[in-house]
């Protein structure tokens, strides 16, 4: 008995005293999170914020990142950027990125100066980057690869750090707050933290200074500034703009149907609890019949 | 519970076909008038929402392997395009994907409900043991489904895992090599590996679902344990499963879609890894490979021993353990209920498992490798320690004498029963 109780007294020792310090990584960052207008339960993505990311995305980005994994097609949707389809049209038919017409009905996948084959885009075609493969890519972008940036949304997070108890007690909030947005809150942290490396940081060749990387060390030089700010049809837009909008455009890319399903969610979730009211109430009804 | 049937047919039509194939019969009296203890609690829903969670798992995963290919090439975008263009893809898709963490949570609770009550003890063990098996194919499933999205979290978890059986050539050289090329069918995880693991995953579910049947029968047999530990001793102790049981499983089923439906529809991602939204790459390790919360306790127990084979072994003996329970545990009392010092040491060990969850998330450096030492030691010692010997030390609280007795707070009529009827020894029926 006297083992055990000395066991059940060391597993509650261990629970008081399992104050684990913070875990020494080399990169420590708080990521500022943002308001996003699709965060939370009833968030729903704007569709203007998606069409001025687009643009950037457009004029900045697609210069080195591809989108692949969304349709042209996917602008005019519901739920994304809305587009009018003619215009998404139009600007398929000029993408500069073209996806590849051979082999033709010579059997020929390059004209006769050697450039591959290569029709302009329609609606249903991928939103294509400047690259046909990694490969070319790495070759144009010193060894870096710019990735695709189809789902970079949900390939990046913003971690948790801390002590246990606070690393649970974050979840508890995540949860709670149904926090997803993770993706970009990074992509906005990781593009508004460029700056100059602290003395005595040995930066790698090509590399830039970014605060929010893991590493501190970024191939990608900075792709917006506050002095090269993009303005958006009215005129308009800052820094701060470009970058939250860019994001905002990502997380859409990656995450298409949120809006559907947020809204969706709220009718299942209310009937749910208005089944388990009346499950509840049958189920008193019934054992009411019997002591119990 | 077998031998008497109270179905009667009612037509001509369900008389003709009852004495041809009484399965109708087999229905009511396992499903309708079946007796069920009185005094069940909300745990006692859990098995009825695992059958729900094994259905729907099968129905969704039927649905999301008719646009799945299973190709090293094209895996990642074929998910994408599930979630994109397949009809009411990103609904399917996430139910599958959060259904497996749901299902994981519900076994779990299940298994310490189990834990607490005894349910293993006589005349329960092959019921428990079938139950482990369970367990051990449930892992089996959602290990080679994890694997499919073919990102980089899928490709470096079968890698690490695969690789576990490496540990062999320790035993006998060569041997641990020669299984996992095998397994992998080549000489890294690759196009092979995905084909067999998108083969197997599809096999296991319908090897659980033989499992779930024998588990139900064995119950069937055995009857339901309750709160109180104690066997059904009179009619007044019972009700009949419909509508009492029926009308509490359903509710409960109901409550446990609320959060099933909460990370659905408002945070899918969530209960998974980021990086696996990377497509896989070989030659790319990500920093930490972690597996799904569901084996982070198993994990910390692999890494916790220096040695690779040490770990491999502690992990699997962690599960099996589970089968050796109803006689690990040398008590005459079922319910943690009347057994003031096992409670405790229970208690401890669900701590235990979360501390080695939490363990099995941290990276594998100081200090989290010395606390995890220290939780799996006490995770063995749940087993090996406190459950013979409490058993045999502990001075059990006075047990009612009959389920009713509980239920009412006074006696019943307990037709002559001695209160001993609460021993695990079987009884005679
Ligand atoms: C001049 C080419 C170039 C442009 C323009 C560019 N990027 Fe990049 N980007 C890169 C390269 C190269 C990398 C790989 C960086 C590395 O791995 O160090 C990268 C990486 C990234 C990453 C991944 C960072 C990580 O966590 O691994 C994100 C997100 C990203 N870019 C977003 C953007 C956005 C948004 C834009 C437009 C506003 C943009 N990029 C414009 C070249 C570019
Ligand atoms: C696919 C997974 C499983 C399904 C569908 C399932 C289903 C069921 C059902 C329907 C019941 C009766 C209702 C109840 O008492 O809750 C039950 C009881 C039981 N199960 Fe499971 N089960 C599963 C996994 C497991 C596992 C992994 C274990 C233990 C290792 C286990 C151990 C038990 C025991 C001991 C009982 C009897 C409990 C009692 O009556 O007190 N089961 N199961």
């Amino acid at each position: 008995m006297k083992i055990i109780s000395s066991l059940a007294a060391a597993a509650a020792l261990a629970a008081a005293v399992l104050v684990v310090p913070v875990h020494a990584e080399e990169h420590h960052f708080e990521y500022e999170r943002q308001k996003w207008t699709f965060g939370g339960f009833w968030g729903q993505y704007d569709k203007d914020q998606l069409q001025r990311g687009f643009q950037i995305y457009q004029q900045v980005c697609a210069n080195c990142h591809g989108l692949s994994r969304v349709n042209f097609r996917n602008l005019v949707q519901k739920g994304g950027p809305e587009f009018p389809e003619a215009s998404v049209k139009e600007l398929a038919a000029n993408w500069p990125n073209k996806p590849l017409a051979g082999p033709n009905d010579d059997g020929a996948i390059a004209d006769k100066k050697g450039n591959l084959l290569t029709r302009p885009a329609l609606l249903s075609d991928p939103i294509l980057g400047p690259y046909r493969n990694d490969k070319e890519a790495k070759a144009a972008q010193n060894g870096a690869l710019p990735p695709d940036l189809s789902v970079i949304a949900k390939a990046r997070d913003v971690h948790n750090d801390g002590i246990w108890y606070v690393h649970f007690a974050k979840m508890g909030r995540d949860v709670f707050n149904g926090y997803q947005e993770g993706g970009p809150d990074y992509i906005f942290n990781l593009l508004t933290n460029y700056a100059e490396p602290p003395a005595g940081f040995k930066l790698g060749d090509g590399l830039n200074y970014n605060k929010a990387f893991p590493g501190n060390q970024i191939a990608m030089v900075p792709p917006l500034s506050a002095d090269n700010v993009i303005k958006y049809a009215d005129g308009k837009g800052t820094f701060e703009e470009n970058a939250h909008d860019i994001s905002a455009f990502l997380a859409w890319a990656a995450d298409p149907a949120l809006n559907e399903r947020k809204a969706m969610g709220w009718q299942v979730m209310l009937y749910l609890l208005i089944t388990c009211v009346l499950l509840y109430a049958g189920k008193k009804q019934v054992w009411n019949r019997i002591p119990h | 519970m077998s031998g008497h049937s109270t179905y009667e047919p009612k037509s001509n039509v369900s008389k003709w076909f009852d004495e041809r194939l009484p399965v109708v019969r087999l229905m009511h009296d396992s499903f309708v008038a079946f007796p069920t203890p009185r005094n069940l609690n909300y745990l006692w829903t859990f098995g009825g929402i695992l059958v729900f969670c094994l259905v729907a798992q099968l129905v969704t995963g039927i649905i999301l392997a008719m646009h799945y290919v299973p190709n090293d090439q094209m895996a990642f975008n074929s998910v994408q395009h599930i979630k994109r263009d397949v009809n009411y893809g990103w609904l399917i898709q996430p139910m599958h994907a959060v259904g497996a963490s749901m299902f994981f949570l519900a076994v779990y609770i299940h298994i310490f409900r189990g834990l607490y009550y005894g349910s293993y003890k006589a005349p329960r063990e092959v019921l428990w043991i079938l139950g482990v098996f369970i367990l051990l194919a449930m892992m089996a499933t959602g290990f080679l489904g994890y694997t499919l999205p073919w990102g980089q979290m899928s490709f470096w978890g079968a890698t690490v895992i695969t690789n576990l059986f490496s540990s062999l050539d320790g035993v006998i050289p060569g041997l641990g090599t020669a299984i996992v090329t095998w397994l992998w069918g080549g000489f890294s995880v690759g196009n092979a590996t995905l084909n067999r693991f998108f083969s197997l995953h599809y096999l296991l579910p319908f090897v659980i679902f033989g499992l779930v049947i024998l588990h139900v029968w064995a119950l069937h047999v055995a009857g339901q344990n309750n709160p109180t530990g104690l066997e059904i001793k009179q009619p007044a102790d019972a009700v009949p499963m419909y509508p009492y049981a029926v009308t509490k499983d359903v509710f409960g089923m109901f409550v446990f879609l609320i959060p099933f439906a909460y990370f659905v529809f408002f945070m899918p991602d969530w209960l998974g890894h980021a990086d696996n939204y990377t497509p896989a790459d070989p030659l790319v390790t990500p920093p930490h490979i972690v597996p799904e919360w569901y084996f982070l306790p198993f994990y910390a127990i692999l890494r916790a021993i220096p040695s690779k084979l040490g770990g491999v072994i502690a992990m699997v003996s962690a599960i099996v353990i589970l089968v050796f329970v109803p006689w690990l545990d040398t008590s005459r009392v079922r319910s943690c209920k009347y057994r003031p010092i096992f409670k405790w040491c229970f208690w401890a060990f669900a701590f235990t498992c979360l501390a080695l969850g939490y363990l099995g998330a941290m990276p594998a450096e100081e200090p989290y490798i010395t606390w995890a030492r220290i939780f799996t030691f006490l995770y063995f010692a749940f087993f090996l320690l406190a459950m013979p010997i409490v058993g045999i030390l502990e001075t059990p609280s006075k047990l009612p004498r009959s389920i009713m007795e509980s239920v009412l707070g006074k006696p019943g009529s307990t037709g002559g029963h001695m209160p001993a009827g609460a021993s695990a020894a079987p009884e005679k029926r």
